[in-house]
Protein backbone atom coordinates (compact mmCIF):
# COMPACT_ATOMS: atom_id res chain seq x y z
CA UNK A 1 0.00 0.00 0.00
CA UNK A 2 3.33 2.25 -0.55
CA UNK A 3 1.20 4.61 -3.24
CA UNK A 4 -1.90 4.47 -0.83
CA UNK A 5 0.75 6.53 1.85
CA UNK A 6 2.69 8.42 -0.70
CA UNK A 7 -0.57 9.91 -1.78
CA UNK A 8 -1.84 10.62 1.27
CA UNK A 9 0.87 12.03 2.88
CA UNK A 10 0.54 14.22 -0.27
CA UNK A 11 -2.66 15.69 0.69
CA UNK A 12 -1.71 15.88 3.95
CA UNK A 13 1.10 18.51 3.13
CA UNK A 14 -0.75 20.70 0.48
CA UNK A 15 -3.51 20.47 2.88
CA UNK A 16 -1.12 21.76 5.69
CA UNK A 17 0.58 24.29 3.13
CA UNK A 18 -2.69 25.63 1.79
CA UNK A 19 -4.28 26.34 4.80
CA UNK A 20 -2.20 25.76 7.93
CA UNK A 21 1.05 27.60 6.96
CA UNK A 22 1.24 30.85 7.91
CA UNK A 23 -1.95 30.58 9.13
CA UNK A 24 -3.34 31.09 5.89
CA UNK A 25 -7.10 29.42 6.89
CA UNK A 26 -7.44 32.99 8.83
CA UNK A 27 -8.01 34.76 5.51
CA UNK A 28 -10.97 32.08 4.57
CA UNK A 29 -12.51 32.60 7.95
CA UNK A 30 -12.44 36.25 7.44
CA UNK A 31 -13.41 35.81 3.65
CA UNK A 32 -16.53 34.26 5.00
CA UNK A 33 -16.98 37.52 7.55
CA UNK A 34 -17.02 38.93 4.51
CA UNK A 35 -19.61 37.30 1.87
CA UNK A 36 -22.01 36.74 5.09
CA UNK A 37 -21.95 40.56 6.11
CA UNK A 38 -22.41 41.61 2.15
CA UNK A 39 -25.01 39.06 2.14
CA UNK A 40 -27.09 39.85 4.84
CA UNK A 41 -26.80 43.83 4.16
CA UNK A 42 -27.72 42.82 0.74
CA UNK A 43 -30.84 40.60 1.44
CA UNK A 44 -32.47 43.22 3.80
CA UNK A 45 -31.74 46.63 1.97
CA UNK A 46 -32.64 44.04 -1.32
CA UNK A 47 -36.03 43.63 0.00
CA UNK A 48 -36.69 47.24 1.40
CA UNK A 49 -36.13 48.01 -2.76
CA UNK A 50 -37.74 45.63 -3.94
CA UNK A 51 -40.92 46.19 -1.95
CA UNK A 52 -40.41 49.97 -3.46
CA UNK A 53 -40.26 48.81 -6.72
CA UNK A 54 -42.55 46.26 -6.99
CA UNK A 55 -45.23 49.16 -5.41
CA UNK A 56 -44.10 51.33 -7.79
CA UNK A 57 -44.69 48.83 -10.57
CA UNK A 58 -48.39 47.78 -9.16
CA UNK A 59 -49.21 51.46 -8.63
CA UNK A 60 -51.49 53.27 -10.69
CA UNK A 61 -49.49 56.02 -11.03
CA UNK A 62 -48.15 56.18 -14.33
CA UNK A 63 -44.93 58.58 -13.29
CA UNK A 64 -44.14 55.57 -10.47
CA UNK A 65 -44.78 52.84 -13.02
CA UNK A 66 -41.98 54.28 -15.54
CA UNK A 67 -39.78 54.46 -12.92
CA UNK A 68 -40.38 50.83 -11.59
CA UNK A 69 -40.09 49.87 -15.33
CA UNK A 70 -36.97 51.56 -16.23
CA UNK A 71 -35.18 50.49 -13.00
CA UNK A 72 -35.95 46.39 -13.64
CA UNK A 73 -34.83 47.03 -17.23
CA UNK A 74 -31.38 48.55 -16.77
CA UNK A 75 -30.66 46.01 -13.48
CA UNK A 76 -31.71 43.08 -15.80
CA UNK A 77 -29.75 44.09 -19.05
CA UNK A 78 -26.73 45.20 -17.05
CA UNK A 79 -24.22 42.55 -15.61
CA UNK A 80 -23.89 42.54 -11.85
CA UNK A 81 -20.27 42.80 -11.80
CA UNK A 82 -20.78 46.21 -14.31
CA UNK A 83 -23.17 47.20 -11.31
CA UNK A 84 -20.50 46.34 -8.78
CA UNK A 85 -17.79 48.35 -10.14
CA UNK A 86 -19.88 51.55 -11.35
CA UNK A 87 -21.04 51.72 -7.78
CA UNK A 88 -17.86 51.65 -6.26
CA UNK A 89 -15.47 53.13 -8.04
CA UNK A 90 -18.17 55.37 -10.07
CA UNK A 91 -21.05 56.52 -7.71
CA UNK A 92 -18.67 56.16 -4.18
CA UNK A 93 -15.71 56.13 -5.52
CA UNK A 94 -16.11 59.81 -7.78
CA UNK A 95 -19.85 61.22 -6.85
CA UNK A 96 -19.82 60.56 -3.27
CA UNK A 97 -16.30 60.22 -2.76
CA UNK A 98 -16.71 62.15 0.62
CA UNK A 99 -18.59 59.75 1.90
CA UNK A 100 -16.21 56.88 4.39
CA UNK A 101 -18.45 54.08 4.86
CA UNK A 102 -16.37 50.46 4.32
CA UNK A 103 -16.29 48.19 1.68
CA UNK A 104 -18.29 45.71 2.45
CA UNK A 105 -21.23 47.92 2.97
CA UNK A 106 -20.89 49.60 -0.54
CA UNK A 107 -20.45 46.03 -1.94
CA UNK A 108 -23.72 45.46 -0.19
CA UNK A 109 -25.26 48.33 -1.48
CA UNK A 110 -24.35 47.29 -5.53
CA UNK A 111 -26.02 44.08 -4.43
CA UNK A 112 -29.18 45.41 -2.89
CA UNK A 113 -29.23 47.62 -5.84
CA UNK A 114 -29.16 44.29 -8.06
CA UNK A 115 -31.03 41.81 -5.92
CA UNK A 116 -33.76 44.66 -5.39
CA UNK A 117 -34.57 44.63 -8.91
CA UNK A 118 -35.49 40.79 -9.28
CA UNK A 119 -37.09 40.61 -5.44
CA UNK A 120 -39.62 43.29 -7.23
CA UNK A 121 -40.13 40.89 -9.55
CA UNK A 122 -41.02 38.38 -7.22
CA UNK A 123 -42.79 40.67 -4.87
CA UNK A 124 -45.01 41.47 -7.32
CA UNK A 125 -46.15 38.84 -9.08
CA UNK A 126 -46.96 37.26 -5.33
CA UNK A 127 -49.12 40.33 -4.96
CA UNK A 128 -51.04 40.22 -7.97
CA UNK A 129 -51.53 35.63 -7.42
CA UNK A 130 -53.88 36.70 -4.63
CA UNK A 131 -57.50 36.50 -5.38
CA UNK A 132 -59.16 39.77 -5.98
CA UNK A 133 -62.18 38.72 -3.76
CA UNK A 134 -59.32 38.61 -0.81
CA UNK A 135 -59.07 42.47 -1.35
CA UNK A 136 -63.20 43.14 -1.74
CA UNK A 137 -63.60 41.14 1.25
CA UNK A 138 -61.52 43.17 3.30
CA UNK A 139 -62.85 46.24 1.73
CA UNK A 140 -66.31 45.38 2.25
CA UNK A 141 -65.54 45.17 5.85
CA UNK A 142 -64.25 48.53 5.91
CA UNK A 143 -60.77 48.10 6.33
CA UNK A 144 -58.74 50.93 4.08
CA UNK A 145 -56.33 49.93 0.80
CA UNK A 146 -53.44 49.38 3.15
CA UNK A 147 -54.74 47.83 5.93
CA UNK A 148 -56.30 45.33 3.56
CA UNK A 149 -52.79 44.78 1.81
CA UNK A 150 -50.80 44.27 5.08
CA UNK A 151 -53.32 42.55 7.06
CA UNK A 152 -55.05 39.93 3.90
CA UNK A 153 -53.09 40.46 0.63
CA UNK A 154 -49.36 39.98 1.91
CA UNK A 155 -49.36 37.94 4.53
CA UNK A 156 -50.91 35.35 1.86
CA UNK A 157 -48.58 36.61 -1.05
CA UNK A 158 -45.58 36.29 1.77
CA UNK A 159 -46.68 32.54 1.41
CA UNK A 160 -46.54 32.06 -2.21
CA UNK A 161 -43.09 34.78 -2.76
CA UNK A 162 -41.14 32.42 -0.14
CA UNK A 163 -39.75 29.46 -2.67
CA UNK A 164 -39.24 32.23 -5.09
CA UNK A 165 -37.85 34.49 -2.67
CA UNK A 166 -35.80 31.79 -1.05
CA UNK A 167 -34.05 31.28 -4.21
CA UNK A 168 -33.02 34.64 -4.77
CA UNK A 169 -30.93 34.81 -1.71
CA UNK A 170 -29.02 31.64 -2.46
CA UNK A 171 -28.71 33.14 -5.94
CA UNK A 172 -27.11 36.81 -3.97
CA UNK A 173 -25.02 34.94 -1.72
CA UNK A 174 -23.03 32.74 -4.90
CA UNK A 175 -23.11 36.43 -6.79
CA UNK A 176 -21.31 38.07 -4.01
CA UNK A 177 -18.47 35.81 -5.39
CA UNK A 178 -17.36 39.17 -7.43
CA UNK A 179 -16.70 41.58 -4.41
CA UNK A 180 -13.37 40.27 -5.15
CA UNK A 181 -13.82 43.35 -8.18
CA UNK A 182 -13.27 45.92 -5.36
CA UNK A 183 -10.71 44.59 -3.66
CA UNK A 184 -12.78 42.60 -1.01
CA UNK A 185 -11.52 39.36 0.32
CA UNK A 186 -14.64 37.39 0.90
CA UNK A 187 -14.59 32.98 0.43
CA UNK A 188 -13.40 33.46 -3.12
CA UNK A 189 -10.79 36.19 -3.30
CA UNK A 190 -9.02 34.41 -0.21
CA UNK A 191 -9.25 31.26 -2.08
CA UNK A 192 -7.85 32.37 -5.17
CA UNK A 193 -4.80 34.14 -2.63
CA UNK A 194 -4.19 31.11 -1.65
CA UNK A 195 -4.30 29.50 -5.10
CA UNK A 196 -1.56 32.08 -6.12
CA UNK A 197 0.62 32.47 -3.37
CA UNK A 198 0.85 28.02 -2.79
CA UNK A 199 0.39 27.79 -6.91
CA UNK A 200 -1.90 25.03 -5.83
CA UNK A 201 -5.14 24.90 -7.43
CA UNK A 202 -7.24 21.65 -6.22
CA UNK A 203 -6.76 22.99 -2.30
CA UNK A 204 -7.88 26.25 -2.10
CA UNK A 205 -10.94 25.96 -4.77
CA UNK A 206 -12.36 23.10 -3.63
CA UNK A 207 -12.03 24.20 -0.33
CA UNK A 208 -14.14 27.26 -1.42
CA UNK A 209 -16.84 25.45 -2.91
CA UNK A 210 -17.06 23.29 -0.05
CA UNK A 211 -17.64 26.57 2.14
CA UNK A 212 -20.26 27.94 -0.36
CA UNK A 213 -22.19 24.89 -0.20
CA UNK A 214 -22.33 24.39 3.46
CA UNK A 215 -23.13 27.64 3.94
CA UNK A 216 -25.96 27.62 1.67
CA UNK A 217 -26.89 24.20 2.57
CA UNK A 218 -27.63 25.86 6.24
CA UNK A 219 -29.32 28.24 4.71
CA UNK A 220 -31.61 25.96 3.08
CA UNK A 221 -32.35 24.07 5.52
CA UNK A 222 -33.61 26.95 7.70
CA UNK A 223 -35.29 28.49 5.17
CA UNK A 224 -37.09 25.17 4.81
CA UNK A 225 -38.18 25.06 8.81
CA UNK A 226 -39.54 28.32 8.26
CA UNK A 227 -41.96 27.48 4.83
CA UNK A 228 -43.45 24.88 6.72
CA UNK A 229 -44.11 26.94 9.42
CA UNK A 230 -45.99 29.59 7.05
CA UNK A 231 -47.70 26.45 5.63
CA UNK A 232 -49.31 26.01 8.58
CA UNK A 233 -52.45 27.64 7.38
CA UNK A 234 -52.65 24.89 4.35
CA UNK A 235 -53.17 21.60 6.15
CA UNK A 236 -56.84 19.92 6.16
CA UNK B 1 -82.36 52.67 4.35
CA UNK B 2 -80.99 52.82 1.12
CA UNK B 3 -81.97 55.62 -1.54
CA UNK B 4 -80.73 55.27 -5.78
CA UNK B 5 -81.16 57.62 -7.66
CA UNK B 6 -80.79 57.07 -11.57
CA UNK B 7 -78.14 54.87 -11.19
CA UNK B 8 -75.39 53.85 -14.41
CA UNK B 9 -73.29 51.48 -14.89
CA UNK B 10 -71.01 50.68 -17.94
CA UNK B 11 -68.11 48.82 -18.56
CA UNK B 12 -66.18 49.65 -21.79
CA UNK B 13 -68.97 49.73 -23.62
CA UNK B 14 -71.27 47.47 -22.20
CA UNK B 15 -74.07 49.40 -20.40
CA UNK B 16 -74.69 46.73 -17.36
CA UNK B 17 -77.09 49.24 -15.04
CA UNK B 18 -79.07 51.97 -16.98
CA UNK B 19 -80.99 53.81 -14.76
CA UNK B 20 -82.06 52.31 -11.35
CA UNK B 21 -84.31 54.08 -9.05
CA UNK B 22 -84.77 52.53 -5.59
CA UNK B 23 -85.68 52.61 -1.88
CA UNK B 24 -85.55 50.52 0.34
CA UNK B 25 -85.99 50.74 3.98
CA UNK B 26 -84.87 49.63 7.29
CA UNK B 27 -85.92 46.13 7.91
CA UNK B 28 -86.81 45.27 4.31
CA UNK B 29 -85.38 41.78 2.83
CA UNK B 30 -85.03 42.80 -0.24
CA UNK B 31 -84.30 40.01 -2.73
CA UNK B 32 -83.26 41.01 -6.26
CA UNK B 33 -84.11 38.45 -9.20
CA UNK B 34 -83.05 38.06 -12.68
CA UNK B 35 -81.41 36.19 -15.87
CA UNK B 36 -77.82 36.37 -15.73
CA UNK B 37 -75.94 39.41 -17.03
CA UNK B 38 -79.12 41.65 -16.20
CA UNK B 39 -77.03 43.44 -13.68
CA UNK B 40 -78.19 42.44 -10.39
CA UNK B 41 -74.63 41.57 -8.67
CA UNK B 42 -72.99 45.11 -10.39
CA UNK B 43 -76.42 46.67 -8.92
CA UNK B 44 -75.73 45.19 -5.32
CA UNK B 45 -71.87 45.99 -5.51
CA UNK B 46 -72.77 49.79 -6.48
CA UNK B 47 -74.27 49.63 -3.06
CA UNK B 48 -70.71 49.55 -1.14
CA UNK B 49 -68.82 51.11 -4.39
CA UNK B 50 -67.29 47.60 -4.58
CA UNK B 51 -68.14 49.27 -8.20
CA UNK B 52 -68.14 52.80 -8.54
CA UNK B 53 -71.51 54.10 -10.45
CA UNK B 54 -70.66 56.47 -13.57
CA UNK B 55 -73.53 58.47 -12.70
CA UNK B 56 -76.61 58.35 -10.05
CA UNK B 57 -76.26 58.72 -6.34
CA UNK B 58 -76.63 56.69 -3.72
CA UNK B 59 -77.65 57.68 -0.39
CA UNK B 60 -77.43 55.55 3.17
CA UNK B 61 -79.21 56.86 5.66
CA UNK B 62 -79.50 60.20 4.10
CA UNK B 63 -75.58 60.90 3.32
CA UNK B 64 -75.03 60.35 -0.70
CA UNK B 65 -72.17 58.09 -0.53
CA UNK B 66 -70.77 58.39 -4.06
CA UNK B 67 -69.65 61.80 -3.64
CA UNK B 68 -66.51 62.71 -3.46
CA UNK B 69 -66.27 63.65 0.09
CA UNK B 70 -67.87 60.42 1.47
CA UNK B 71 -65.92 58.77 3.89
CA UNK B 72 -66.44 54.96 2.10
CA UNK B 73 -64.34 53.31 4.55
CA UNK B 74 -66.40 54.21 7.44
CA UNK B 75 -69.55 53.99 5.04
CA UNK B 76 -69.03 50.43 4.60
CA UNK B 77 -68.40 49.14 7.91
CA UNK B 78 -72.09 50.12 8.21
CA UNK B 79 -72.87 47.33 5.18
CA UNK B 80 -71.94 43.71 5.59
CA UNK B 81 -71.35 41.86 2.39
CA UNK B 82 -71.61 38.42 1.53
CA UNK B 83 -70.09 37.09 -1.48
CA UNK B 84 -70.59 34.14 -3.54
CA UNK B 85 -67.49 32.46 -3.12
CA UNK B 86 -66.69 33.38 0.61
CA UNK B 87 -63.60 35.02 0.17
CA UNK B 88 -62.51 33.61 3.98
CA UNK B 89 -58.95 34.60 4.81
CA UNK B 90 -57.20 31.39 4.06
CA UNK B 91 -54.26 32.49 6.29
CA UNK B 92 -56.61 33.13 9.30
CA UNK B 93 -58.14 31.19 11.75
CA UNK B 94 -62.01 31.58 11.47
CA UNK B 95 -61.57 33.25 15.16
CA UNK B 96 -59.35 35.43 13.00
CA UNK B 97 -60.91 36.18 10.15
CA UNK B 98 -64.08 37.28 12.41
CA UNK B 99 -62.37 39.71 14.85
CA UNK B 100 -59.69 41.10 12.03
CA UNK B 101 -61.84 43.81 11.42
CA UNK B 102 -63.45 44.91 14.41
CA UNK B 103 -60.18 45.21 16.32
CA UNK B 104 -58.24 46.78 13.41
CA UNK B 105 -60.75 49.14 13.02
CA UNK B 106 -60.44 49.92 16.56
CA UNK B 107 -64.49 49.09 17.15
CA UNK B 108 -63.36 46.39 19.84
CA UNK B 109 -60.71 45.35 21.71
CA UNK B 110 -59.59 42.17 21.16
CA UNK B 111 -61.21 40.29 24.10
CA UNK B 112 -64.53 42.08 23.31
CA UNK B 113 -64.32 40.87 19.32
CA UNK B 114 -63.21 37.35 20.41
CA UNK B 115 -66.70 37.37 22.57
CA UNK B 116 -68.72 38.92 19.88
CA UNK B 117 -66.65 35.79 17.77
CA UNK B 118 -68.12 33.37 20.14
CA UNK B 119 -71.77 34.61 20.27
CA UNK B 120 -71.76 34.75 15.99
CA UNK B 121 -70.11 31.23 16.00
CA UNK B 122 -73.01 30.03 18.01
CA UNK B 123 -75.84 31.89 15.96
CA UNK B 124 -74.28 29.93 12.65
CA UNK B 125 -73.57 26.72 14.36
CA UNK B 126 -69.99 26.48 13.96
CA UNK B 127 -69.17 26.84 17.90
CA UNK B 128 -67.02 24.12 17.20
CA UNK B 129 -64.41 25.12 14.64
CA UNK B 130 -63.35 28.79 16.01
CA UNK B 131 -59.98 27.64 15.52
CA UNK B 132 -60.33 25.99 12.31
CA UNK B 133 -58.65 27.35 9.12
CA UNK B 134 -60.82 28.13 5.93
CA UNK B 135 -59.35 25.45 4.28
CA UNK B 136 -60.89 22.61 7.22
CA UNK B 137 -64.30 23.35 5.89
CA UNK B 138 -66.88 22.54 3.46
CA UNK B 139 -68.51 25.20 1.38
CA UNK B 140 -71.63 25.89 3.52
CA UNK B 141 -69.05 26.53 6.71
CA UNK B 142 -67.30 28.36 5.25
CA UNK B 143 -70.25 30.54 3.73
CA UNK B 144 -71.06 30.60 7.93
CA UNK B 145 -68.22 31.62 8.75
CA UNK B 146 -68.50 33.97 6.18
CA UNK B 147 -71.60 35.84 7.20
CA UNK B 148 -70.53 35.55 11.02
CA UNK B 149 -67.47 38.33 10.00
CA UNK B 150 -69.87 40.29 8.70
CA UNK B 151 -72.22 40.04 11.19
CA UNK B 152 -69.22 41.14 13.72
CA UNK B 153 -68.96 44.80 11.87
CA UNK B 154 -72.38 45.07 13.51
CA UNK B 155 -73.75 46.36 10.05
CA UNK B 156 -76.96 47.82 9.76
CA UNK B 157 -77.69 46.63 6.55
CA UNK B 158 -76.26 43.02 5.00
CA UNK B 159 -75.45 42.35 1.09
CA UNK B 160 -75.59 39.02 -0.18
CA UNK B 161 -74.06 38.31 -3.78
CA UNK B 162 -75.48 35.08 -4.57
CA UNK B 163 -74.75 33.62 -1.10
CA UNK B 164 -75.52 29.94 -2.30
CA UNK B 165 -74.49 29.94 -5.95
CA UNK B 166 -71.35 27.95 -5.46
CA UNK B 167 -72.28 25.65 -2.77
CA UNK B 168 -73.58 22.22 -3.53
CA UNK B 169 -76.60 21.56 -3.55
CA UNK B 170 -77.15 19.59 0.01
CA UNK B 171 -75.48 22.84 1.61
CA UNK B 172 -78.11 25.09 0.60
CA UNK B 173 -79.94 24.95 3.32
CA UNK B 174 -77.70 25.76 6.17
CA UNK B 175 -77.33 28.99 4.91
CA UNK B 176 -80.09 29.31 3.87
CA UNK B 177 -81.50 29.05 7.41
CA UNK B 178 -78.83 31.51 8.73
CA UNK B 179 -80.27 33.77 6.59
CA UNK B 180 -83.65 33.76 7.56
CA UNK B 181 -82.96 33.79 11.35
CA UNK B 182 -81.23 36.56 10.34
CA UNK B 183 -83.99 38.24 8.65
CA UNK B 184 -86.35 37.30 11.54
CA UNK B 185 -84.12 39.41 13.48
CA UNK B 186 -84.98 42.31 11.89
CA UNK B 187 -81.57 43.06 9.52
CA UNK B 188 -82.48 44.90 6.39
CA UNK B 189 -81.40 43.03 3.95
CA UNK B 190 -80.34 42.65 0.21
CA UNK B 191 -80.40 39.75 -1.29
CA UNK B 192 -79.39 38.29 -5.09
CA UNK B 193 -80.19 34.93 -5.70
CA UNK B 194 -81.74 32.11 -7.80
CA UNK B 195 -83.50 30.55 -4.84
CA UNK B 196 -86.99 31.36 -5.41
CA UNK B 197 -88.01 29.22 -2.35
CA UNK B 198 -86.00 31.65 0.17
CA UNK B 199 -87.72 34.50 -2.24
CA UNK B 200 -90.99 33.76 -1.44
CA UNK B 201 -90.62 32.70 2.38
CA UNK B 202 -88.51 35.38 3.41
CA UNK B 203 -88.35 38.30 0.95
CA UNK B 204 -90.62 41.73 1.71
CA UNK B 205 -89.84 42.71 -1.78
CA UNK B 206 -88.67 41.29 -4.62
CA UNK B 207 -86.88 43.09 -7.50
CA UNK B 208 -87.07 41.66 -11.29
CA UNK B 209 -84.26 43.12 -13.21
CA UNK B 210 -83.27 42.53 -16.69
CA UNK B 211 -80.82 44.56 -19.22
CA UNK B 212 -79.65 46.90 -16.26
CA UNK B 213 -83.33 48.01 -15.67
CA UNK B 214 -85.90 46.96 -12.75
CA UNK B 215 -88.62 45.90 -14.46
CA UNK B 216 -91.11 44.90 -12.48
CA UNK B 217 -91.26 44.98 -8.26
CA UNK B 218 -93.55 43.68 -5.91
CA UNK B 219 -94.61 41.56 -2.65
CA UNK B 220 -93.48 37.88 -3.61
CA UNK B 221 -96.76 36.99 -3.76
CA UNK B 222 -97.47 39.74 -6.83
CA UNK B 223 -94.54 38.66 -8.60
CA UNK B 224 -94.64 35.14 -8.36
CA UNK B 225 -97.83 34.43 -8.63
CA UNK B 226 -99.23 37.35 -10.96
CA UNK B 227 -96.69 38.49 -12.51
CA UNK B 228 -97.48 41.57 -14.67
CA UNK B 229 -94.53 42.21 -17.01
CA UNK B 230 -93.71 40.07 -19.92
CA UNK B 231 -89.98 39.37 -19.08
CA UNK B 232 -90.90 38.31 -15.64
CA UNK B 233 -93.34 35.91 -16.31
CA UNK B 234 -91.24 33.98 -19.28
CA UNK B 235 -87.94 33.95 -16.07
CA UNK B 236 -90.47 32.53 -14.34
CA UNK B 237 -91.63 30.03 -16.03
CA UNK B 238 -88.52 28.85 -16.61
CA UNK B 239 -87.30 28.94 -12.90
CA UNK B 240 -90.22 27.95 -10.86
Amino acid sequence: MDWFDTWWTGIQDKFYLCFIEDDRYTLLINGIGITIKVSIFAVVLGLVIGFLIASCNLSKNRFFNLIGKVYTDVIRGTPSVTQLMIVYFVIFGQFLSFVNWDKWIIAGIAFSINSGAYMSEIIRAGILSIDKGQTEAGRSLGLNGRQTMFNIVIPQALKNIFPAMCNEFITLIKETAIVGYVGLVDIQKAGDFIKSTTYEAFMPLIGTAIIYFVIIKVLTIALGRVENALRKSDHR
Amino acid sequence: MIRIKNLHKSFNDLEVLSGIDEQINDGEVVVVIGPSGSGKSTFLRCLNLLETPDSGEIYVDDEQINSKDADVNRIRQKMGMVFQHFNLFPHLTVMGNITLAPVKLKKMTKEEAVATGNELLEIVGLAEKADSYPAQLSGGQKQRIAIARSLAMKPEIMLFDEPTSALDPEMVGEVLDVMKNLAKSGMTMVVVTHEMGFAREVATRVLFMDEGKILEKGTPDEIFDNPQNERTRQFLSKVL
